[in-house]
């Protein structure tokens, strides 16, 4: 099998994450100044830790002073995912990627880097990978930096509008496969259900949001998991597969 | 917030989300074949996603009217297969005009 290890093919299939992460880590730098955090604090959050969802429901936990067990938790839930995609980046790695390299690559183990470096043919090199992080990163970066500072200067209603935007790229993620999987949509309905009834149902409002989100999606996974198990090879819930066939 | 407070959240929540990358991809090198553990790694990322979107995205914009046209908008665009950036666009867009009536015709 052959290696892809060009920096610069890699840069080139980085650029569009890289336009389509600014405006929304723009929205994100908006948010947590809003929230009460300082720029650099907004700014710091992005550059550790590249996680749109994660940073989203951090910010509120720590604005609020809540406790590094509800954060901690909360963001081992919230970015399990990545575990399940770094196991197949691993395998689609080359194994002349050093250990150093695999820990360095790890860290910019996006949604999207994972989507568009796995879709290639063939193993990937580290310097492909190395070239597929570096503009997201620093589109996600730059974005929350410039959407902290103007943050305060943005007339409040382009900042109602752009408020929007984080959810909007979560819609473009869930919305394609529910449609396509029959067992995630209704997945997804529950976990909707769950939240809600955290959000409006009296007592269940005490709980605090990080651990709220926890428990809507790992409620909801484990029940399907049960109810609909994917397929071991391709991942799709094996009712669909039937249905289909 | 005060930044010693802060460095500490900071240090814990980065620390949690790179460990959860970092030890998988540089430990895990056989596939995973437990079925229950793949089903729920499946349904994750959409479950989370769901969770925070609704009701928190009806808050988003300060009026729950024009929050709730972008989240019509973009579940229609995304219903159309549009990418993430034109779903996030285009709900910013309807939300924008949705506020502009608001605030300057109503």
């Amino acid at each position: 099998m052959y290696t892809i290890n060009s920096f610069k093919k890699g840069l080139k299939d980085g650029l569009p994450i890289c336009i389509g992460y600014f405006p929304v880590s723009f929205a994100f730098g908006i948010f947590a100044v809003e929230n009460g955090l300082t720029i650099l604090q907004a700014f710091l959050i992005s550059v550790t830790n590249l996680t749109s969802a994660g940073q989203l429901a951090a910010v509120p936990i720590i604005a609020g002073g809540g406790t590094l067990i509800e954060l901690a938790v909360s963001q081992l839930v919230i970015n399990s995912r990545y575990s399940l995609m770094s196991v197949s980046l691993g395998q689609k790695l080359s194994s002349k990627v050093k250990l150093f390299e695999r820990m360095a690559i790890a860290f910019g183990n996006t949604d999207e880097i994972f989507a568009v470096s796995v879709s290639n043919n063939g193993e990937l090199g580290s310097k492909y990978m190395y070239g597929v992080i570096a503009l997201p990163v620093l589109g996600w970066t730059s974005g929350t930096l410039l959407g902290a500072i103007a943050g305060n200067v943005l007339p409040p209603i382009i900042s109602a509008a752009l408020g929007v935007a984080i959810y909007g790229m979560f819609i473009a993620i869930v919305v394609p496969v529910a449609k396509k999987e029959k067992a995630t949509a209704l997945c997804v309905l529950l976990s909707i259900a769950l939240s809600c009834a955290f959000k409006y149902v009296p007592f269940l409002q005490n709980v605090p949001s990080g651990f709220v989100v926890i428990i809507c999606a790992v409620a909801s996974s484990v029940i399907f998991a049960i109810l609909a198990p994917v397929k071991a090879d391709d991942s799709t819930p094996d009712k669909e597969v039937e249905n289909n066939g | 917030m005060d930044n010693t407070k802060f460095c500490i959240y900071l240090a814990v929540m980065a620390g949690v989300t790179y460990l959860v990358r970092m030890i998988p991809l540089v430990a895990i090198k056989e596939k995973i074949k437990n079925k229950f553990v793949l089903s729920f790694l499946h349904y994750i990322p959409y479950t989370v996603l769901s969770a925070m979107t609704v009701p928190g995205v009806f808050y988003a914009t300060g009026n729950m009217l024009s929050a709730c046209i972008g989240f019509v908008i973009a579940v229609i665009a995304a219903l159309f297969n549009r990418s993430l950036v034109q779903v996030a666009a285009l709900s910013c867009l309807g939300v924008l005009a949705t506020e502009l009536v608001i605030n300057y015709i109503l």
